[in-house]
This record gives C-alpha cells, sequence and structure tokens, in this order.
C-alpha cells in the first residue's frame, strides 16, 4: 500500500486555539511535548461535547497522579528503609492504615467522581432540540453514508455542520457494527444492527475534524474513517442546497464521454450520481465526490492520479472493500476519471 | 444410620453439587436469554402468528416429570438402611417417568414442527434449544439411572452409594429445571 | 531424586518405602500418557501454557512489526485480523487461565497438605482437553482459517453471511471444548480445598493463595456458563440456521454482547485473581512476615469475586443503553476498585513492616504492584461512563488491559516461576539472570504499552491493521514497536534462565526461601506422595510454627501416615476436622481416551462430518460410564 498519507491531513489548516493551562501540564507530565499539530486528539476539544469529556479527564488524571505517587512513595519508602541485615521485622496488624488508605479514601474520592460524572454523561446525553438540522449516518462495509434530513441527496464520508449550532446525528448500520467517532467533537456511540441510535455534533470554530470508525468491523475497518467539516452558516446552507440539486452537468467532451461510460457501464449499478440514470445504491453516491476529502473513506487522497488507481482496482488500493476490479476500457479510464473530478 | 455411610460429605458428593451449579447458571443464561430477545421483540410475542403454546401437555409432562423425584427419594432412603430392592425399583420408577417425558416431548415436537422449526425465528430457536436441551439433560439423567442400576447389581457399598447419590442429586435438578422452563417457555407467554 | 532428606521421624523408612512404592510411577511412556500425579499435570500445564504464550506472543511482535510505521504492508488484513483476534484469544484462554491453573494444580495439594487432587484422573482429563483444545485453535492459523472477528466476537460481523468460512467455526467450537477442561479444573479446586486440606487447617488458616484459587474457581462456576451458551447460539445460528442474534428473525445482536461480558467481567479477574494470590504467597518469604490483614484480604478477595458479576455492561457503554443502567454499572465498576485497594495496601503495609529480602521474585511483585495500580486508576477511569465512551475501543483501552494483564497477571506469573522453581525443579536458578530477564522485562512493558495511553486520546482506534501518517501516531507506535522487543528479549532470558536451572541449576533444599507455608516443609521437588506424614496444622504460617513441625515427628499417629495404599485423609470443610482417609485412584489411560475423543467430536463438528461426531458422542458415553464403573478395590483395603 504505502499510499495512506496525505489524505487524512485537512486541506486547509484548522485554526487551532492555543493549548490552555491542562495541556501545559500534559507536555510536561506526560511526555505531549511535539505534539501540537495534526491528531484528531480528545485532547484538543473544538466542541461542546468533547470539551465535558476533556475536563473530566483533567480531573481523573490528577487523581490518578496522585494515588500513583502515594503509592510509588510508600514503595520507595520500603526500599530504602526496610532492607538490610538489621532492619527488625514488626510483627503488627495495621488494619486501620489498610482500611483508611484502601477503602477509606478511594471511596471519598471515587463517590465525588461518581457525581462528576453523572453530570457530563447527562449533558452528552441531552437532546440538540427540535429545530436543531439532522444528519442521517449509515454505516456501511467500510465507508459512511451521509443524508441531511429533508434533503434529497446523499454523500459520503463527509459531514457538514454549520458552526456554533448543535447538530442531530441519527445512526443506522446496513450491516455490521460500527461506532462513530469525532474525538475532538464527541465521544463515541454504537452503530447496532436492527436499531436507531442518535448522538449530536457541536464545533464552536470552523474546521475539519477527523472521525473514525471505531468499532471492529472486518476486513477495512482501518479504513472507515469520516471528515466532519465545521463551517459558518451560510456555507452550511448553500451546500444542503447543492446537495438538493442535480449534480453538475458535464462540460467537456472529455466529461461528457467519461458521463456516458459511467452510466451506460458497470458503474451505474451500484453508484448514484442525480439527474444521471446511474441510481445505484450500493457504493457511495458520487455526485459530488470530485470535491470529497478523500477516496475511499481515509483509504488515499483525493486525486486524479489516486481515482485512476482506484477505478482501475479499488482492492488493490483498499483490499477487500466492496467495489470489486471494474472493467474500464483504457481508453475510457481519462474521460471517467475527468468526469468524476468535475462533480463537486 | 447404617455405618456404611462414612462420615461426613464425600468429594463425590460436593463434585456433583458443583457441577450441577454450574448447569444450573447455564439454564439461567438460556431462560435470561428467552426473556431477554421476548422484550427486546416487540408487544406480540410468539411473534410471527405463532399461537401461544397450548398446556394441556407440559403440564401433563410437568405431572409425569416432577413427582419423578419421589421414588428417587424413597430411593435414597431405603439406600440408608440398606434395602438394595428399594433403590432398584425406587430408581427403574423414576427412570420410566424420565422416559414417559421424553415420549410426550416427542409427540409435541411432531405437532410444533409443522408450525415452526429452529430456523424460523428467535422464537423458535429459543423454543427448540432450551425444551431441547433439557430433553437431552432427562436423557442424560435416564442413562446415569440405567448405567447405576447396572453397577449396584454386585450389591452395595461406599462407592456404590455415593454414585446413587449423585444420580439422585443430578435427577432432582433436572426436575427443578424442568419448573423454570415450563414457567418460562409455556406460561410466561399467556400472562 | 531429593536432595536433602527431611527429618521426618513420625514415618519410619518402611512407611516411606512403601508409600513410594504405592505412588511413584516409574518413567515410561506410559506412565506418561496415563499419570494422575498433580504434579506432573501442573508441570504440564505451567510448559504447555508457556508455549502457547510464546505463539501469542510471537504474534504480537508480528502485529507490532506491522504497526512500527503508517501503512506498511508487511501482513495483509485478513492476517492482521487472524493474527490479534488469536493473540487475545490466546492470551486469555490459552495462556493466562491455565497458567495460573498450572500452578495451582502444582501447589494447592501442597499447600493444604494433602497427597492430591481431589479427583487425580479428572484432573489429567482437564489437561489433555486444554492441550486438545489449544492445538485445535491454533491449527487453523497456518491455514488462514483462524478467528478472525477480535476476542470477543461481536455478532453480526462474526454470523455467517459477514464471516463465511470456518474461522468463527474454529472460535465458537474451540472455547466449548476448552471449556469443559476449565469447568472440570474449577470443581476440583473448590472440592480440593473444601476437604482435602490437612487435618486443623481451618478456612481462616488456609493459604491466601488457595483462597485466591478458591474464588477464581467459583466464578468459573457461574461465569463460564454464559460463555458456553453464547456461543453455541452462535454455532447454531451460523451452521443451521437459528436466529438468536439475527435481528431480521426477531434475534438481537446486543444478546451476544450481554451474555459474553457477563462471562468476559469476571474472566478478567478469573486471571487477575490467582495472580494476585501468588502476590500473597510471595510476599511473606521476602518480607518475613505474614501479609497484613489476612482477614482483609479475604473479604477483599471473595467481594471481588462477587461484585465482578455486577459490572459487564461497562463494556458497552458506547452501545447506548439507558442511561440508568449505566448509571448503576458505573457506580458498581468504580466501587470494585475498593477491594483491590484494600490489596495493595495490605501488601504495601507488608512491605513497610517487614524487611525486604530484594530477590528476582520479589522484583517481579514490586513490578507488579507499579504496574497494576497505573492500569488500576485508568480502569477506574473507565467505570465513568461520560470518559469511556470518548476512549472506549481506542488504543487507551489497549494500554489499560495490558497493564492490568501483564502488571496483573504475567509479572505475578514470573514472579511465581522464579519462586517456585526451587520446588517444582529442585534447582535453583540464577539470580544475576533473573533480575536482568525483570528490568527488560519491566522496562520493556512500560515502552510497550504506556505511549498507547497517548495515541489512544489522540484519536488511534484499536485494531486497526494500519494507520496514515500525520496524525502524531506514527512516532509513538514505533516506540511501542520497539518496547515489543525489549520485552521479548527479556521473556527470552527469563526461558533461558529457566533452562539453565534445569539443565545446571545449584540443588535447591526443600525451603531455600523460608516461605510460610506447606510446599516448603517437604523435599524439592516433592516426593511422589508429597509428605511422608501429613501434618496437623496450628496456625495460618506452619511452616513457622513450631508445633505444625512437630506434628510430623515422633509420635505421628498412623491415621496421618496411611502408607497402605494410595490414601490421603479427608477433612470437614469448615474447621478441618478429620474425617476419615480415601482411597486415591491409580493411573489410567481413560482420561486421555476420553480427551481424545472429544477431540474427534470437535473436529467432526467443525467439519461437518455428523456421522462421526455422533459416534464420538456414543465413544465419549461408554468411556465415562467405564471411568466410574464402581471398582473393587476399595473394599479390599478397608
Ligand atoms: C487482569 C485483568 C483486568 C483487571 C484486573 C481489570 C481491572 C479493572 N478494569 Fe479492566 N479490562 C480488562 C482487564 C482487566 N481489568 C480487559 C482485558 C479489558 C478490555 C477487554 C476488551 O475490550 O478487549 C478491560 C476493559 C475495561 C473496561 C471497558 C473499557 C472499554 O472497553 O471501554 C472498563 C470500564 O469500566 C474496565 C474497568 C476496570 C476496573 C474499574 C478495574 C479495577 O478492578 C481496577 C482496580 C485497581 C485499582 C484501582 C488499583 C489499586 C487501587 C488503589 C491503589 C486504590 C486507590 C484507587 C483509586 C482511588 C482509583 N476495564
Ligand atoms: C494475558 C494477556 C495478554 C498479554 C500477556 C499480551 C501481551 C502483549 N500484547 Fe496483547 N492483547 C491481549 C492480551 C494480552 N496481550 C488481548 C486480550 C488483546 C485484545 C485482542 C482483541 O482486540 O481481540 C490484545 C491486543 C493487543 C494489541 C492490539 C491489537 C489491535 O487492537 O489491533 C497489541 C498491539 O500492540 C498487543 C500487543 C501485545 C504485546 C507486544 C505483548 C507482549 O507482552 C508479548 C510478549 C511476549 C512474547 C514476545 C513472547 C516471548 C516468549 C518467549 C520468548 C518464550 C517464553 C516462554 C516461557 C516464559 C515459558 N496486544
Ligand atoms: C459492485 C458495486 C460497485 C460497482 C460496480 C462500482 N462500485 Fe465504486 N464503490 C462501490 C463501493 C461499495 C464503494 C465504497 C468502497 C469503500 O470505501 O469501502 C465504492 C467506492 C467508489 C469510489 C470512492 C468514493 C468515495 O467517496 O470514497 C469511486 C470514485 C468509485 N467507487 C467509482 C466507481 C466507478 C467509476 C465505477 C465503474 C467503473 C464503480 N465505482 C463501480 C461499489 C461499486
Ligand atoms: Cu466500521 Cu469499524
Ligand atoms: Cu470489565
Amino acid at each position: 500500500m504505502g499510499t495512506t498519507e496525505a489524505a487524512q491531513t485537512p486541506r486547509t489548516g484548522p485554526d487551532r486555539r492555543r493549548r490552555t493551562g491542562p495541556a501545559v501540564a500534559a507536555a510536561t507530565l506526560l511526555p505531549l511535548a511535539g505534539c501540537a499539530s495534526d491528531a484528531p486528539s480528545a485532547l484538543d476539544p473544538a466542541g461542546a461535547g468533547a470539551q465535558r469529556v476533556e475536563g473530566l479527564w483533567w480531573l481523573l488524571f490528577w487523581i490518578s497522579v496522585v494515588v500513583f505517587v502515594e503509592v510509588l512513595a510508600l514503595l520507595v519508602w520500603a526500599l530504602i528503609f526496610r532492607r538490610g541485615a538489621r532492619t527488625r521485622v514488626r510483627h503488627g496488624q495495621p488494619l486501620r492504615f489498610v482500611t483508611i488508605a484502601g477503602a477509606g479514601l478511594p471511596l471519598v474520592i471515587l463517590v465525588a467522581v461518581y457525581g462528576v460524572s453523572l453530570r457530563d454523561l447527562a449533558a452528552l446525553g441531552t437532546d440538540p432540540g427540535p429545530d436543531a438540522p439532522t444528519v442521517e449516518v449509515t454505516g456501511h462495509k467500510w465507508w459512511w453514508e451521509v443524508r441531511y434530513e429533508g434533503v434529497a441527496g446523499a454523500t459520503a464520508n463527509e459531514i457538514h455542520i454549520p458552526v456554533g449550532e448543535r447538530v442531530r446525528v441519527r445512526l443506522r448500520t446496513a450491516d455490521v457494527l460500527h461506532s462513530f467517532w469525532v474525538p475532538q467533537l464527541m465521544p463515541k456511540t454504537d452503530l447496532i444492527a436492527g436499531e436507531t441510535r442518535e448522538t449530536w455534533l457541536h464545533a464552536d470554530r470552523p474546521g475539519e475534524y477527523r472521525g473514525q470508525c471505531a468499532e471492529y468491523c472486518g476486513l477495512q475497518h482501518a479504513h472507515m474513517a469520516l471528515m466532519v467539516v465545521a463551517v459558518p452558516r451560510p456555507e452550511f446552507d448553500a451546500r444542503l442546497a447543492r446537495l438538493a440539486a442535480p449534480a453538475p452537468a458535464p462540460s467537456t467532451d472529455a466529461e461528457r464521454r467519461g458521463q456516458q461510460a459511467f452510466v451506460q457501464g458497470t458503474c451505474a449499478a451500484c453508484h448514484t450520481v442525480r439527474g444521471t440514470g446511474a441510481q445505484g445504491r450500493v457504493g457511495p453516491d458520487l455526485s459530488d465526490v470530485g470535491s470529497r476529502w478523500s477516496l475511499g473513506a481515509g483509504a488515499v487522497p483525493n486525486d486524479a492520479g489516486h481515482l485512476g488507481g482506484w477505478i482501475a482496482n479499488p482492492q488493490t488500493v483498499k483490499p477487500g472493500n466492496q467495489m470489486p476490479p471494474q472493467p474500464v476500457d483504457a481508453a475510457r479510464l481519462p474521460d471517467l476519471i475527468a468526469y468524476l473530478r468535475s462533480l463537486d | 444410620m447404617s455405618a456404611e455411610l462414612p462420615a461426613g460429605r464425600s468429594t463425590g458428593w460436593w463434585g456433583m453439587v458443583l457441577f450441577v451449579t454450574t448447569e444450573a447458571t447455564l439454564f439461567a443464561c438460556l431462560l435470561g436469554s428467552y426473556f431477554y430477545l421476548r422484550f427486546q421483540n416487540g408487544p406480540q410475542w410468539p411473534p410471527d402468528g405463532i399461537a401461544n403454546p397450548a398446556l394441556l401437555r407440559p403440564l401433563l409432562m410437568t405431572a409425569v416429570l416432577v413427582p419423578s423425584s419421589l421414588p428417587m427419594i424413597w430411593a435414597e432412603r431405603g439406600l440408608r438402611r440398606g434395602r438394595l430392592w428399594r433403590v432398584r425399583a425406587g430408581m427403574a420408577t423414576s427412570m420410566l417417568l424420565g422416559l414417559t417425558f421424553l415420549g410426550l416431548q416427542a409427540t409435541e415436537y411432531a405437532e410444533l414442527l409443522t408450525e415452526f422449526t429452529l430456523t424460523t425465528n428467535a422464537y423458535g430457536s429459543l423454543f427448540y434449544v432450551i425444551t431441547g436441551f433439557h430433553g437431552l439433560h432427562v436423557l442424560i439423567g435416564a442413562t446415569m439411572i440405567g448405567w447405576v442400576l447396572t453397577a449396584t447389581r454386585g450389591g452395595l457399598d461406599a462407592r456404590r452409594h455415593d454414585r446413587v447419590r449423585n444420580v439422585a442429586i443430578y435427577w432432582h435438578f433436572v426436575d427443578i429445571v424442568w419448573l423454570g422452563i415450563l414457567f418460562t417457555v409455556y406460561l410466561s407467554p399467556w400472562l | 531424586m531429593s536432595i536433602v532428606d527431611t527429618p521426618a521421624a513420625g514415618a519410619d523408612p518402611t512407611d516411606r518405602e512403601r508409600l513410594a512404592e504405592n505412588w511413584t510411577e516409574r518413567p515410561s511412556l506410559r506412565s506418561w500418557l496415563t499419570t494422575v500425579d498433580h504434579k506432573r499435570i501442573g508441570r504440564r500445564y505451567l510448559v504447555t501454557a508457556g508455549f502457547f504464550f510464546a505463539l501469542a506472543g510471537i504474534s504480537a511482535l508480528l502485529m507490532r512489526t506491522q504497526l512500527a510505521n503508517p501503512g506498511s504492508d508487511l501482513l495483509s488484513p485478513q492476517q492482521y485480523n487472524q493474527l490479534f483476534t488469536m493473540h487475545g484469544t490466546a492470551m486469555i484462554f490459552l495462556f493466562a487461565t491455565p497458567m495460573l491453573f498450572g500452578f495451582g494444580n502444582f501447589l494447592v495439594p501442597l499447600m493444604i497438605g494433602s497427597r492430591d487432587m481431589a479427583f487425580p484422573r479428572l484432573n489429567a482429563f482437564g489437561y489433555w482437553v486444554f492441550l486438545f483444545a489449544g492445538l485445535f485453535m491454533w491449527a487453523s492459523l497456518p491455514f488462514g482459517a483462524a478467528p478472525n472477528g477480535g476476542w470477543f466476537a461481536y455478532v453480526p460481523l462474526t454470523s455467517v453471511q459477514d464471516s463465511p468460512g470456518l474461522h468463527l467455526d474454529v472460535y465458537t467450537l474451540g472455547l466449548l471444548f476448552l471449556g469443559i477442561s476449565t469447568t472440570a479444573g474449577a470443581i476440583n479446586f473448590i472440592v480440593t480445598a473444601l476437604k482435602m486440606r490437612a487435618p486443623g487447617m481451618s478456612l481462616n488458616r488456609m493459604p491466601l493463595f488457595v483462597w485466591a484459587i478458591v474464588a477464581t474457581a467459583f466464578m468459573v462456576i457461574f461465569a463460564l456458563p454464559a460463555l458456553n451458551v453464547d456461543n453455541a447460539m452462535l454455532f447454531l445460528d451460523r451452521r443451521f440456521g437459528a436466529g438468536f442474534f439475527d435481528p431480521a428473525a426477531g434475534g438481537n445482536v446486543l444478546l451476544w454482547q450481554h451474555l459474553f461480558w457477563i462471562f468476559g467481567h469476571p474472566d478478567v479477574y478469573i486471571i487477575v485473581m490467582p495472580g494476585l494470590g501468588i502476590v500473597s504467597a510471595v510476599l511473606p518469604a521476602f518480607t518475613r512476615r505474614g501479609v497484613v490483614g489476612y482477614p482483609l484480604v479475604v473479604l477483599a478477595i471473595v467481594a471481588i469475586a462477587i461484585i465482578s458479576f455486577g459490572v459487564w455492561a461497562h463494556h458497552m457503554f458506547a452501545v447506548g443503553l439507558p442511561q440508568v443502567s449505566y448509571g448503576f454499572f458505573s457506580a458498581a465498576s468504580s466501587i470494585i476498585t475498593i477491594p483491590s485497594g484494600i490489596q495493595i495496601f495490605a501488601w504495601l503495609a507488608t512491605m513497610l513492616l517487614g524487611r525486604l529480602v530484594l530477590r528476582t521474585p520479589l522484583l517481579f511483585v514490586i513490578g507488579f504492584i507499579v504496574t497494576f495500580v497505573l492500569g488500576g486508576v485508568t480502569g477506574a477511569m473507565f467505570a465513568l461512563t461520560a470518559f469511556d465512551q470518548q476512549v472506549t475501543d481506542s488504543y487507551f483501552v489497549v494500554a489499560h488491559f495490558h497493564y492490568v494483564l501483564v502488571g496483573g497477571a504475567l509479572f505475578p506469573i514470573l514472579a511465581g516461576i522464579y519462586y517456585w522453581l526451587p520446588k517444582i525443579t529442585g534447582r535453583m536458578y540464577a539470580e544475576r539472570l533473573g533480575r536482568w530477564a525483570f528490568w527488560l522485562v519491566f522496562i520493556g512493558m512500560h515502552v510497550t504499552f504506556f505511549p498507547m495511553h497517548l495515541y489512544g486520546l489522540f484519536g488511534m482506534p484499536r485494531r486497526v491493521y494500519t494507520y496514515p501518517a500525520g496524525l502524531d501516531w506514527d512516532g509513538w507506535n514505533l516506540v511501542s514497536t520497539v518496547g515489543a522487543y525489549v520485552l521479548a528479549v527479556g521473556l527470552l532470558l527469563v526461558l533461558v534462565g529457566v533452562v539453565h536451572a534445569v539443565r545446571r541449576g545449584r540443588p535447591a533444599p526443600p525451603d531455600p526461601w523460608g516461605g510460610d507455608t506447606l510446599e516448603w516443609s517437604t523435599d524439592s521437588p516433592p516426593p511422589a506422595y508429597n509428605f511422608p506424614v501429613i501434618p496437623r496444622v496450628h496456625s495460618l504460617h506452619p511452616t513457622w510454627d513450631a508445633r505444625t513441625a512437630e506434628s510430623t515427628g515422633p509420635g505421628a499417629t498412623a491415621d496421618r501416615i496411611l502408607s497402605a495404599g494410595r490414601r490421603t485423609p479427608l477433612t470437614s470443610e469448615l474447621d478441618g476436622r478429620y474425617e476419615r482417609p480415601v482411597e486415591m485412584p491409580e493411573a489410567s489411560g481413560k482420561p486421555l481416551v476420553l480427551a481424545l475423543t472429544l477431540l474427534v467430536l470437535f473436529t467432526a463438528l467443525l467439519f461437518a462430518w455428523y456421522p462421526v461426531a455422533a459416534a464420538a458422542v456414543a465413544v465419549v458415553a461408554g468411556t465415562v460410564a467405564g471411568w466410574l464403573w464402581p471398582g473393587r478395590r476399595a473394599e479390599a483395603r478397608t
């Protein structure tokens, strides 16, 4: 393979806020230094959901440090002062020490953090409200189908949300279990076969937030990523409007030939391009494939070269994925590429 | 009490009790699964137009199986007094009742299989697996009785005692589990 | 064989001769196949589990090599998925539990002053089944047909539609097969500990290690059925079209998860509990005093065993169960940390009051405390649902469970290997080599698994065969891989140390450490009959207690020598009153035959040769009937 790089890095540099106090602590205590960059990190939250959990994490982190240091200190004490032939063995049964240090104090700590965590859990579970925009996400082996409530068109592996608003996400799966996870925005929610789950997304700054399927779902679980793109409200509305309209019509001869090849070839059996004869539902809707952040749910970057490689043999790019190699006439390939690149 | 029974519980007794305990947990998991699937399934249960289980035959089966523990107890008492004939007669009666139970179950299957099977839906799977697994236990119990009857032909001694008592424990267990199944599989859909 | 003669004057030479004659098995192929000696069986468990550990460890090294760099294509996704599934499954089922059962087998009768387990032939049977089940599962790997659904095999990914082929049939049948062995072993441990303790060893004088084994065995009894039911249902779904897990047929995919974790969570304590028991057994010898707070520690063991059945849904915090149930499971998961805390502080107190003798076993115990506490506190973090939803199924979880598994099971196992090696082999290990092994293992462990916390938080999901560059995951993954190799070198040194000790080690005295439990009161290695005289136990630390030692000296009564036949005393369950001697069975080939027939049965089921399976069932029934047939021997001797 060796082609996985780059696809993941966001196209536009998302504006990242400076790390705040706890993060500085992290840089010293955990060897986090030098990592202030591209990780879709739960410690670099960009929305209400992940922020809550980040707060909880730092609380738990410091408690753990205290507990660990306490244990370590006692151990070191024993190692320094309780060795050597002249150390006298003492035969007491300090039950009070054991009960207080081992049960009493932990109980107090646990009750406290339990209380805090219930508050956070409730906050994560709140409904975004009846007016919130709703995204319908369906997990497939191994890509994400994305629809917006009230909009006819579909897209894949990319979710646009308006900045600063809560967006409801309704999760279903077409096959096995998957899990919807955008670490910088929201903890996980599993997609359960035969059932529907809901979560929400909220981003307080524009940017691209990488997510990835977090429930093992078979061969290509590794390449089932998605991108949440937070944009200002007008851009979001424009995006929905484009999804409601037919795909852009071909404007050059090559594109026209490509469209013909697409619609009359095998492609149409599995893929939809709105406003053409291609209405297949097996694979992702390709009406806006030219604008996607990647091909194959994070498998390769979306450029002409990789697109050609994908069409020629998707199985070498993403082994085991559900799109079989297609019998495309080598002469037709550039046309197909040109056409698909024009869809955005 | 006859001097033949040594002091304290034997290792065999404990072994059987623990075995039965883990088996009981197995049945608990099966019955738990039944209720789980039922309550995840929506209001219609049994689903897909399958009728509620008929009660006459299972009640008859209960009437056959549950009392079969009595001759077993009687046999055990006889064992303590060293009365071999009581052991034989009691256990043979229990075995016959057990086999009758299996016969009734066979007729039930013959009828029901025309209505739904293991593969019809989850209800069918539950029904046949739970009742079938229990039937298998009755069969094993009956085989054990047959085996002990043969093994005690040579008379009774401490080791044989142990085996009779262990078979009795197993048999009582199979009986009690049936009550759980009767309630879960046959009665609960009517509630 | 014995190096130093223990002064057990209570048994005169003729008694010893008769004991030796009645118990010793002449070395031959036949006796190798038919032995029922718990010491030989225990050793076999240890070696076999070590072998499966090496296989699972090598799988891990392959995985780590693949993950060293982003976008690597050393392994195909098919291979990677089979390797990580086999790694997890084997580590859990074929290494950790059997290894600890091996220690239990070797040690429980010795620690409680008995001559064998309660059911020696069942014990032999359990070993053979374990061996065959392990081979059954590993054999699928070279054919590319190994399980590939992860060690918890969630449906519907593991349904026949989504996973055709034998992979998951190997998994369900292999685990059902293995379950027979684990259940048999558990029953055997409980009955042994209840009935076979030396006279005078009331329950409150039972060593902590034995308590841990008994609690473990009880957890097995109540937890394993859930896994068996789950696997049986999955097998029926896949093979015969049943609908338990098929939503289209009214089944439910979450049923699998509930049943799996009702087993799976107790199972992680099944793994750690004997490990904690080893720690409690090792500490007294190297701190020169008993573990602080025996009753508290026993209470903690029992509490863990019970509470562990009420926390399973913490593995399902992201599936979207009702909030109330999350509140409950979150609270229960938090509470279960408390008994662990009690044990940690009891050990710390022991070390703070005693005098530390810093030999390799104690080093591993200290390594255990450091590592296990780190793993424990991340566990306590997951107990809080909101936090868990963020990190579940990420490498943060992988970090947690390797900290508790490597720290809580592997380190104690290694401590136990060094500690009991003299008893098991009669030879001392080389201390310097042991220290080197410790430091490499300890450093390697933390270098491998600590970074996983980081890249887990940075968003890396688990069970991915590759990952992209540029997300800050790459460098840390390389660190983990390097650590894994360091760890492997350390473990290799452990192996070298063991082999060296067996070949060249100094002969070991009966009690090289000054341990407090009864196994140190007999020769190293113990004679076939374990104890020439069954001691009468007067305290919690029998070896340190003069009265117990005297009880095996002159004046020991014949009812504790029992040199006629293969006999050992039974005692009462609670207070260890002497009841009567029992006759122990002799070597037998039936356990092996039965296990082999079961292997045929499960293989036949795997390949759908149902007539063969039916024939095997008949042979099984016949063998069991013959096995349990009451013999004449009993009366002959009473
Ligand atoms: C040996 C095995 C072992 C042990 C001992 C533990 C111990 C604990 N585990 Fe762990 N766990 C696993 C093996 C184990 N675990 C495995 C294998 C998985 C993953 C399975 C998979 O997904 O593949 C897992 C996953 C797992 C999860 C699910 C994570 C997820 O998938 O999202 C959770 C959630 O609650 C959890 C919790 C705990 C807790 C609370 C403890 C506690 O028992 C820990 C208690 C110990 C301490 C806390 C340290 C000592 C105490 C003190 C020093 C006192 C002071 C402490 C405090 C105040 C906190 N574990
Ligand atoms: C007891 C349990 C145990 C142990 C000890 C280990 C040990 C190791 N594990 Fe473990 N691991 C699991 C249980 C365990 N694991 C489980 C349950 C999973 C989850 C699986 C799943 O998701 O389904 C998992 C998953 C898992 C993953 C995640 C895979 C993924 O999600 O994609 C990784 C990745 O690095 C990993 C690595 C390692 C490494 C490097 C070791 C090293 O410590 C291994 C070192 C061992 C060796 C290198 C062998 C050397 C041996 C010898 C030289 C012979 C010595 C012989 C004697 C002592 C007799 N493991
Ligand atoms: C049998 C069904 C099938 C056919 C026929 C098929 N595809 Fe696909 N295609 C899929 C599936 C399924 C995916 C999603 C793969 C994945 O990401 O795991 C996909 C993905 C793609 C993608 C990547 C989309 C994205 O956003 O990641 C492109 C581009 C594509 N197909 C083009 C084509 C073209 C061009 C043809 C015809 C020459 C074609 N497909 C024929 C099933 C099919
Ligand atoms: Cu979808 Cu993993
Ligand atoms: Cu758990």
